[in-house]
């Protein structure tokens, strides 16, 4: 079994979360997560030009590339994780432009190589599926995101190529600002879960242990990322503590929630 | 005119079914989106097939924006190179002053067939925002439309015609606060409003179906000027020449001429302070393919795939990307593009005031700078037609701090 297929237990949600790589200590900062319990690591690669992102993940990525980091620290910030932590799954998270250059056969290798066990490249929709064969060919999981706006007929696309977990975008919008109605959240995990059968991960807008607890109940997962960038960005070199203050309150919400037998 | 879908070579039948032109284009977007392009694209095809919506286009591309524009003979300039005859497609006199209403016409005749509510668009030196803000008040319909800080703060003309036009200008202050921040900040909005706005892009660039819906409006210009010549001239000219920065003047004057072998096309890319200096915005000379805006084409990018930042004397053509059919039809050696700097594009520009006495575009000065060396090359008894995609009233500020004169 991969790493990633085993971050999902059939009895509780994972704890999924999320930073940018080169914004404050990032080695630290992701031990902490690991530390107050992450069962999964997405790693934000910093982009010029983040037009899905809100603006929490915006100033993480200037933050990221004001402090110079350049796509092969990324990838070092990778391998370092993959070495302290060898059974936690990690997966890069950004935009195509960065995530296939120089060609995406090459940063494939080069992911793979750093550990990494799936990626999430927000810019390229199953249409544009071809683009992705070469992360599949190294053996790395391509997740695919689902949104309110993904209809019926839609779907099958979607799900065709989507591996390790479907990440269910919550809201309509961008990263960090609303949140969805619980109601919302559960009619479509609901009908997501009823389509496939790789885990559902639920993101968007997801801040609060009572949150994280409700979605838990149905989802396999929880997504919480600008909220954990938020407190980078405000305790710089202090972050360490306070990300492992609030993982460990979301934790422990999850873990409370336990997953209602489908 | 004959159908270019009859023509197993012909240029002029892309994109491919995918939004494809050879190795550019596509439809790079949010899983968000996808369900509206999609909508978008089977709501064009619709549009195009139907007698109605180009009977309503040409009414008001007839009666509203005031063509078709003329096509003059520029006979002091051609007198001045003494070489190739010059003529001028007067898109400057259109309503609004430049090409861009050509677009947003058509547009927002597809926003209210689809039944959308709200128009949002992006904007550099506010040409694009004028042209829309324009048709959002003749349609009656809300708009917001998203420039960047430094623009704002740069194009105050521009900022107050669009408010006295009902648009809300939405200063942008993430990034760089220019133009591509702005089209960050237009996608970000477009994903929060899907159910009711449509996003008018300015450029034909974009994800599919735009670059083409885009160049289809804009061939308006081509198909008038390839008749006017033909009555003028009795034949195809030789040569023609628009600035590029996305690209929809050039491909709207080009397409119509694709499958004529005997008629070259030059796109003139902004060259800023020199492309050896990095301070430009010529992607095809001076950058790399990529992926940015929801297609694959060239961009100035550093060797990780980072946008880097663009320049040019011309606010319009200060963009680090470029249409998708551009870089094709680079690539297939179709178009030839050339680069032209801020002080080449100064220099036509006076000479296009003092000469012909008109003020052209800062954009569309970087066309008639071409003119320097290709309309001497070329013999008298040669055509050259140069898109004079605006009129350059809105640079005269510009223009004067660039001359070192205080207004």
């Amino acid at each position: 079994m991969s790493r990633l297929a085993n971050a999902f237990p059939a009895d509780r949600a994972a704890l999924v979360t999320f930073i940018t790589a080169g914004d404050g200590d990032t080695a630290a900062n992701l031990d902490a997560l690991v530390a107050s319990g992450a069962d999964v690591i997405e790693l934000g690669m910093p982009f010029t030009d983040p037009m899905a992102d809100g603006p929490a993940i915006q100033a993480a990525n200037l933050r990221a590339l004001g402090a110079g980091t350049r796509t092969a620290d990324v990838l070092a910030i990778a391998s370092g994780f993959r070495a302290r932590h060898p059974n936690v799954p990690l997966v890069l998270m950004g935009y195509a432009n960065t995530m296939t250059r120089p060609t995406p056969e090459a940063f494939a290798a080069k992911a793979a190589e750093a550990g990494a066990d799936g990626v999430i490249i927000v810019d390229i929709p199953p249409e544009e599926a071809p683009e992705v064969a070469p992360f599949t060919a190294n053996g790395i999981d391509v997740i695919r995101l689902a949104t309110p706006t993904t209809n019926a007929g839609r779907l099958p696309a979607v799900l065709e190529g989507a591996s390790g977990f479907l990440y269910y975008v919550s809201v309509a919008g961008i990263t960090g600002l609303q949140q969805a109605a619980q109601g919302s959240i559960e009619d479509a995990v609901a009908r997501l879960k009823a389509a496939t059968d790789i885990p559902v991960a639920v993101g968007f807008g997801v801040r609060t242990p009572e949150q994280a607890e409700a979605i838990a109940r149905v989802a396999d997962g929880v997504v919480v990322g600008s909220a954990i960038v938020e407190l980078v960005g405000k305790h710089g070199k202090d972050a360490p503590e306070a990300i492992r203050a609030y993982i460990h309150s979301l934790k422990t919400a999850v873990e409370a929630a336990r997953k209602e037998v489908a | 005119m004959t159908d270019p879908a009859t023509l197993p070579n012909s240029l002029r039948n892309l994109p491919d079914e995918h939004g494809h032109f050879g190795q550019f284009g596509g439809r790079f977007v949010a899983e968000t989106l996808m369900p509206l392009i999609l909508d978008l694209e089977r709501e064009y095809r619709a549009a195009k097939a139907d007698p109605a919506f180009k009977a309503e286009f040409d009414d008001l591309l007839e009666h509203y924006v005031g063509r078709p524009s003329p096509l003059y003979f520029a006979e002091r300039l051609t007198e001045y190179y003494g070489g190739a005859k010059i003529y001028f497609k007067r898109e400057e006199l259109n309503h609004t002053g430049a090409h861009k209403i050509n677009n947003c016409i058509g547009q927002i005749l597809l926003a209210r067939r689809m039944g959308k509510t709200r128009i949002i668009a992006e904007t550099g030196a506010g040409q694009h925002g004028v042209a829309t803000a324009t048709v959002a008040a003749r349609f009656g319909l809300p708009c917001v439309i998203f420039m960047g800080a430094k623009d704002v703060e740069r194009q105050k003309p521009n900022v107050f015609r669009m408010k006295l036009l009902g648009a809300e200008v939405h200063p942008v202050t993430s990034g760089a606060e220019t133009l591509k921040d702005a089209m960050n900040e237009a996608l970000r909005d477009w994903v929060a409003n899907v159910h009711d706005t449509f996003y008018i892009i300015g450029t034909a660039a974009g994800p599919h179906p735009y670059p083409e819906l885009v160049r289809d409006f804009q061939s308006v210009i081509g198909i008038e000027a390839r008749a006017q010549i033909q009555k003028a001239e009795g034949r195809l000219p030789d040569l023609l020449i628009a600035a590029v920065g996305g690209g929809s003047n050039a491909i709207g004057l080009f397409h119509p001429f694709l499958d004529d072998k005997d008629v070259a096309m030059i796109g003139v890319e902004a060259a800023g302070h020199g492309i050896e200096t990095g301070q430009h915005a010529a992607s095809l000379k001076g950058g790399s393919p990529g992926i940015l805006h929801g297609n694959r084409t060239y961009l100035l990018q550093d060797e990780d795939g980072q946008i880097t930042e663009a320049h040019s004397i011309s606010a319009g053509l200060d963009y680090p990307g470029i249409g998708p059919e551009h870089s094709w039809l680079h690539e297939s050696g179709r178009v030839d593009y050339l680069p032209i700097t801020d002080q080449q594009a100064l220099d036509a520009f006076q000479l296009c005031c003092k000469l012909e006495g008109i003020i052209p575009a800062l954009e569309s000065s970087h066309a008639l700078a071409a003119l320097e060396t290709k309309a001497r090359e070329m013999g008298p008894d040669k055509i050259i037609v140069v898109n004079v995609s605006g009129r350059g009233d809105k640079d005269i500020f510009t223009v004067a701090e660039a001359l070192g004169v205080a207004l």
